[in-house]
């Protein structure tokens, strides 16, 4: 249930920062204004997709997947608590990445990419946690 | 991971909840009236052009003086000032023989040139209208097709050094609408119908031209021998 929660947070954290992107919405809520720059960067793209499009799908993705692993037939470390871990796992890895291009190649460090940041990191560790045996949770 | 049916049923509850505030609260933000608007058309006062000619680059000894008529969203203009007019200000302006004068022409297809107008003219204020002037052209691909490009050029606001919470004021204020209609109004008095046209020696240039066009143009004019 943590789980599921914490993507729908992070999905909207992503979807506020995509609409910014594609003109939706005219200015971030981000005190500084270092988030307009991280998002105004050439860095705010991978591969030419939008990363704030990644977030959107990445977290739809764990969110439907939270909501699969609630269901009594997949009672259990089934696949989907599996796949949960593995792509929120690989989510960690690209949030590592590009945290370091906010300190390091941008210079600057967007208050919704961090929040996003600590979103993923524990949507981790609540799916590793998840796939133990219940009685080895307590 | 598997609940109990009836706290699954609870918790979907509650997330269905917090799915909808989330959904309305972006909702909002979309549909909230965006934080700067330039109207068109308003009635131009005295104190709107008093003691302003345009954007003026160069010698006032210049013997030539170059008037564009521009607008920051036109393709022809970016590329004009992107690729011609590094020559221009080099072989040109710098070197004295031309004073260069740039008016606003925002088109009416284009929704974001009055705003683009403005905060170059808010830029202004702050010494740095060249700047931004230079950035708004530079990314015009990138807020070109925005439904709201203020906080593009927010941004190139402050990559241009300006101090953002004056810029802030000013853009809200709107207080340059009359200044950049007065532009429009004496650019259509000339027959600009285009952008970029240029009034050079008394006469209208409308497209685009090249850096050796004008340069011919104006050692005609100056009747100077080229350096």
């Amino acid at each position: 249930m943590g789980v599921a929660t914490l993507s729908l947070a992070g999905l909207f954290v992503a979807t506020y920062l995509y609409l910014f992107k594609i003109g939706k919405i005219g200015t971030l809520a981000c005190g500084t204004g270092a988030c307009e720059t991280v998002q105004l960067s050439p860095q705010a793209r991978f591969l030419g997709v939008e990363v704030s499009l990644i977030g959107v799908l990445g977290y739809s993705a764990l969110l439907l997947l939270a909501l699969l692993a609630l269901q009594p037939r997949y009672e259990g470390p089934a696949w989907p608590s599996r796949l949960l871990a593995l792509l929120s796992g690989g989510a960690v890895l690209f949030t590592a990445y590009l945290t370091g291009l906010e300190l390091f190649v941008i210079h600057a460090i967007c208050r919704w990419c961090v929040t996003s940041a600590v979103i993923i990191v524990a949507i981790f560790l609540l799916a590793v946690r998840d796939l133990r045996p219940v009685a080895a949770r307590r | 991971m598997a609940a109990s049916p009836a706290g699954v049923s609870g918790f979907y509850k509650v997330l269905g909840v917090v799915a909808l505030v989330g959904a309305a609260a972006l909702i909002y933000m979309v549909k909230k009236p965006k934080d700067v608007s330039i109207p068109a058309n308003v009635a131009v006062l005295a104190a709107d052009t008093a003691g302003f000619r345009g954007y003026l680059l160069g010698s006032d000894s210049a013997a030539v003086e170059v008037s564009e008529y521009a607008d920051f969203q036109c393709p022809a203009c970016q590329e004009f000032e992107t690729v011609q007019f590094p020559s221009v200000r080099q072989q040109l302006i710098e070197t004295g023989r031309v004073r260069w004068r740039y008016r606003d022409f925002p088109l009416a297809q284009h929704v974001h040139s009055r705003v683009a107008s403005h905060a170059a003219a808010c830029a202004n204020d702050q010494g740095k209208y060249w700047e931004l002037h230079a950035l708004l052209y530079q990314h015009q691909s990138e807020w070109f097709g925005k439904r709201d490009a203020s906080g593009s050029f927010r941004q190139y606001a402050r990559d241009a050094g300006l101090d953002v919470p004056a810029y802030d004021t000013c853009m809200q204020s709107a207080k340059y609408a009359g200044r950049i209609q007065a532009s429009v109004d004496e650019g259509t008095k000339l027959g600009v119908g285009s952008t970029p046209s240029f009034l050079i020696g008394g006469r209208l240039y409308m497209g685009s031209l090249s850096s050796d066009s004008l340069r011919a143009l104006v050692l005609a004019l100056s009747a100077k021998p080229a350096p």
